[in-house]
């Protein structure tokens, strides 16, 4: 993605970035202030980037460890739902290690 | 004068013009205001797309939030290339001018202390992914092509496959920390913002560290060839450099390198394989 040996000339543009490079930058950094015109970028930013998009692939990142929005509570109730499926999920396999530590007490059942 | 202004940036007044078609958001030509020895870059925009109603509907549209975004980071990077502006927040909107000279005279001396601080800096990001974490999707790892025929073939399965993604994690997250010691020591500042999501990226690979690194225009030619020099390095990671940016991760209150504390950026490892 990156050319080699691209210089700090000219500034032409943040070459390389993509629309989540862009929309973490205007939306989240840079300096806040409160205009005339208010909007709360945090709704904005949640409903749209992070609900819209995210929460697509929250299995999955979840399942890898990466877990920041736990603590953003617009997206927490979804993540508390997904913590509940883990935890159900942990507590099958290990009724089943328990089945195969010993398969004679425990009726089989398909995984 | 009909309509909003749209306030990219301030920055100090600087002697080489704007480029000549430096279009901003809305189309519209993106101007300087000068006051007080500051220059806000402004825009005229339409009330009836940048009034609140109008602006929150909006913002709620991915494909203008995106067009828009871009528009806004535009204005601020062709700013880059002529002086060290001081990115403001997507849609900060007055009514007119007077409204941006009184915003300018409040904080002043705010801005003149940012400006000071990072005056000749630009800043870089740095990602690194994951590439295996990420071609290993639950269920259907190509590693585990046979389909168990028990239960306990699919708890053998099951287990090396998460101890695969445990030793994945736990080389991410070695070679993420050193990768990030080595950049931070030619860096003035840094922060460390939350992997981004593949979906929205459309990057390929588990994002395992998002960081920005503040480093002197000077300096700059070096720091990008350190990361060029670590590209591979290590197989099964991509390190990927974007920038210069504006100093946006910068320019909060918080001066200090432990800002945002550390680990924020980095990904932690599967801590769910018990």
């Amino acid at each position: 993605m990156t050319t080699p040996g691209r210089l700090p000339e000219p500034y032409g543009q943040a070459s390389g970035a993509n629309l989540a490079d862009i929309l973490e930058r205007v939306l989240d950094k840079g300096v806040v202030i409160a205009g005339d015109i208010r909007i709360n970028l945090l709704d904005i930013e949640l409903l749209t980037v992070k609900l819209r998009l995210i929460v697509a692939s929250v299995d999955k990142a979840k399942e890898m460890g990466i877990d920041w929005w736990e603590s953003d509570p617009a997206l927490s109730s979804r993540a508390r739902r997904d913590e509940l499926a883990r935890e159900n999920a942990e507590l099958r396999e290990r009724l089943a290690r328990l089945e195969e530590l010993e398969p004679g007490r425990a009726p089989k059942e398909a995984p | 004068m009909t309509g909003l202004r749209y306030v990219y940036a301030v920055c100090r007044p600087f002697g080489t013009p704007l480029q000549a078609e430096l279009t901003g958001v809305a189309g519209a030509p993106a101007g300087l205001l000068h006051h007080h020895g500051l220059v806000a870059v402004v825009s005229t925009v339409p009330e009836a797309d940048f009034g609140e109603e109008a602006l929150k509907a909006h913002l709620e549209d991915l494909d203008w939030l995106a067009a828009t975004a871009r528009a806004h980071q535009g204005v601020v990077d062709a700013l880059t290339t002529v002086t060290t502006p001081l990115p403001l927040r997507l849609a900060t909107v007055f009514r007119d001018d007077s409204a941006v000279r009184v915003m300018i005279e409040a904080r002043e001396d705010h801005f003149r202390a940012l400006l000071d601080r990072l005056d000749g800096r630009v800043e870089w990001g740095v990602k690194v992914y994951a590439e295996e974490a990420a071609d290993e999707p639950a269920g259907s790892a190509p590693a585990a092509p046979e389909k168990p025929a028990s239960g306990r073939d699919y708890l053998r399965q099951r287990r090396a496959r998460g101890q695969a993604k445990e030793e994945t994690w736990q080389r991410a997250e070695r070679f993420a920390h050193a990768l990030h010691e080595r950049l931070s020591a030619r860096a003035e500042d840094f922060r460390l913002h939350p992997p981004q999501n593949s979906a929205l990226s459309r990057e390929s690979g588990l994002n395992v560290l998002n960081a920005a690194y503040l480093v002197p225009r000077a300096h700059s030619e070096e720091f990008v060839e350190l990361v060029d020099h670590t590209k591979d390095e290590e197989p099964g990671f991509r390190v990927e450099l974007t920038g210069p940016w504006a100093a946006y991760s910068f320019t909060g209150d918080t001066g200090n390198t432990a800002g945002t504390g550390d680990g924020a950026g980095v990904a932690d490892a599967g801590e769910e394989v018990s």
